[in-house]
């Protein structure tokens, strides 16, 4: 590469085209002409690299250690994979957990999502923004969902159980929180009440840009109905939405640890609401257990990627 | 062929059944208080005074309206051993600075990635892409490593510096500088002379401004909401949305406080989600991604 260089140095004048050149060569050149780009890109590809890249990665490798923050790690292979599958039993819990909760408020929410986005699409200009607000503020609102505590508090004063006393359904307050048949239902309720939130915004953006001369063309050619015309025109004319609102719904999903936690305690009763976030926090950030957290954030990351390519895959078949 | 066209201002509703209009209206009343009442529910609850906040069974409507709840969360907080501005300071802090790194970042990478044609591009944008798809908290247990090593555990940096290289704001606004800044536009401006940072300062970030605000809104969002960090352990250093947890988890004698300390949090994110709506809306037509 360094000689190539040296020979269009060494030839100014003559013009030469990327046909006479390598191709290591010519990226070499273009790298050159490019430097401001390089400079513009810099700042945040570094943080990006050391904040994001490096962990994922960094993680992967001492997933197959026994590093404690102390002493310098030992290479134990595959041992903290086979002991969270094994030997922890709650780890088996936070992963059905996990897989029970984003399975729910994943796809509910994408759904959620795009059909009331869908509802509100033919709304006046005016009247959308107000329900478009009342629809996403939950979601902006940070630590509001801390509400849902206070109405569903276990004393009479709770507001459900207040009512249901005042109509008689119950004679004692239900212990909401305490109660393992309660907590994952109120934890998936509240997570999606929160979880309006990019994707929603993106598909009400995407239904005001699907051509609407295509919509007079389909009722021509027979299209009877708003579920024709919603499948067989607007669908296919949103994909990238649809795709990137998926992706937002996903890693949304996966994020709800702090929900849970506010609501069911931190652990939950009888670890009915744990997940694999908390099982990585518990051993992660408190216990120091690098190596085996470090498994349990490698098993998480892959669950996600998976979860994003197995939606792809779904989301190719739209329209056909 | 004799059916009849509905119509709606004058124009011809294709395809639209009175029935499912009626059907739409009602789901959507549904799903609409599901969303707003506990919303309502907390504001409500933080007018109340303290006879209104007992009394049973619970009321949702409240008969004597009073701020004096807001002022109770002050006296409540002034007597704890960090005070209650503190907790907003911080936060304050950490959501500006966080968003203008962030703003000031992703903008340059943004505009590189969309308007330079340079070796590297296509890769580099993909795996922004690909962050997309899982969430941070996989890095979360390696960058405490990193922390450690830089010193910077029980320190603002701890919490700032990762959100400058938060990917949203950036893939947002390489979208919508796809479709938005003509490339002819900043050819000519090269061609003039100008240098690329200057095209990109005077000529397409003027252009991408619905993309700019939505990063700004997200980034604020993100940030304001930002609670309680396993970087940080000095009291003085942790956030209002930290302090908000613990006041509501002080119980039923703190509803009224609580009530009102949810009701200052909210009200930022929503004030700014109002006045940015139609930009945010703009940028988000461009959000999509191909397979």
């Amino acid at each position: 590469m360094p000689e190539k260089t040296a020979d269009t140095a060494q030839t100014p004048k003559k013009a030469v085209s990327r046909s006479e050149m390598s191709k290591a060569a010519w990226t070499w050149k273009e790298m050159k002409r490019n430097k401001v780009a390089y400079a513009l890109i810099a700042p945040f590809m570094i943080l990006f690299t050391i904040f994001t890249v490096i962990p994922v990665v960094l993680s992967f490798v001492l997933s197959f250690t026994t590093f404690n923050m102390l002493e310098w790690p030992n290479f134990i292979f595959m041992d903290n994979y086979i002991r969270l599958f094994l030997d922890d039993d709650i780890f088996v819990i936070a992963v059905k957990n996990t897989l029970i909760f984003s399975a729910i408020v994943g796809p509910s929410s994408y759904i959620l999502s795009f059909v009331l986005a869908w509802f509100i699409n033919e709304l006046p200009p005016k009247i959308r923004a107000v329900v478009t607000l009342i629809f996403y503020a939950p979601s902006i609102s940070g630590a509001v969902y801390l509400i849902w505590t206070v109405l569903f508090s276990g004393d009479a004063y709770g507001y459900v159980n207040g009512i249901l006393i005042y109509l008689n359904l119950i004679s004692t307050p239900i212990q909401f929180f305490q109660n393992a048949d309660y907590v994952m239902p109120l934890c998936i309720v509240v997570a999606l009440w929160t979880s309006l939130g990019t994707a929603f915004l993106s598909f009400i953006a995407g239904l005001q840009t699907v051509d609407h001369s295509l919509y007079e063309a389909g009722a021509v050619d027979g299209i009877k109905n708003r579920w024709q015309e919603l499948w067989y025109i607007t669908l296919p004319s949103m994909k990238p939405q649809l795709l990137f609102g998926a992706v937002m719904s996903i890693t949304g999903s996966f994020g709800f640890g702090a929900v849970v936690t506010a609501l069911a305690g931190f652990p939950s009763v009888d670890y009915c609401a744990w997940t694999i976030m908390h099982h990585l926090e518990d051993y992660g950030g408190q216990r120091f257990e690098v190596g085996y957290a470090s498994a349990i954030s490698t098993i998480l990351f892959l669950i996600m990627i998976g979860a994003n390519l197995l939606v792809n895959k779904l989301l190719a078949k739209i329209g056909q | 062929m004799a059916k009849k066209l509905r119509t709606r201002k004058h124009q011809v509703v294709l395809n639209r059944s009175a029935g499912g209009d009626a059907g739409i209206t009602v789901l959507l009343v549904l799903f609409g208080l599901f969303s707003f009442l506990p919303m309502l529910y907390v504001i409500l609850q933080s007018l109340k005074p303290f006879d209104e906040l007992f009394v049973y069974p619970p009321r949702f409507y409240v008969v004597h309206p009073t701020l004096q709840n807001f002022s109770d969360l002050f006296t409540l907080m002034s007597d704890s051993w960090v005070p209650f501005s503190r907790y907003i300071f911080n936060t304050v802090l950490i959501s500006v600075v966080g968003t203008l790194g962030n703003l000031i970042l992703s903008s340059m990478c943004a505009y590189a990635l969309s308007k330079i044609k340079f070796p590297g591009a296509g890769w580099m944008f993909q795996v922004i892409v690909k962050s997309l798809m899982f969430n941070t908290t996989v890095a979360s247990i390696s960058n405490f490593i990193t922390m450690s090593l830089l010193h910077w555990i029980d320190t603002y940096f701890a919490i700032i510096v990762p959100t400058f290289c938060s990917t949203l704001g950036l893939f947002l606004m390489k979208q919508f500088m796809d479709s938005s800044v003509s490339d002819a536009v900043l050819e000519s401006a090269r061609l003039d002379g100008a240098s690329e940072f200057y095209t990109f300062l005077h000529i397409a970030m003027p252009m991408v401004k619905p993309a700019w605000l939505t990063l700004i809104v997200y980034s604020f969002q993100g940030l304001w909401n930002a609670g309680a960090s396993i970087y940080i352990q000095s009291e003085q250093l942790k956030t209002f949305n930290y302090a908000i947890s613990q006041i509501i988890s002080g119980g039923v004698a703190r509803a009224g406080a609580s009530a009102a300390s949810v009701v200052l949090m909210m009200i930022v994110p929503i004030a700014v989600f109002v006045i940015t709506q139609s930009n945010i809306i703009e940028t988000m037509s461009t959000s999509g991604m191909k397979d």
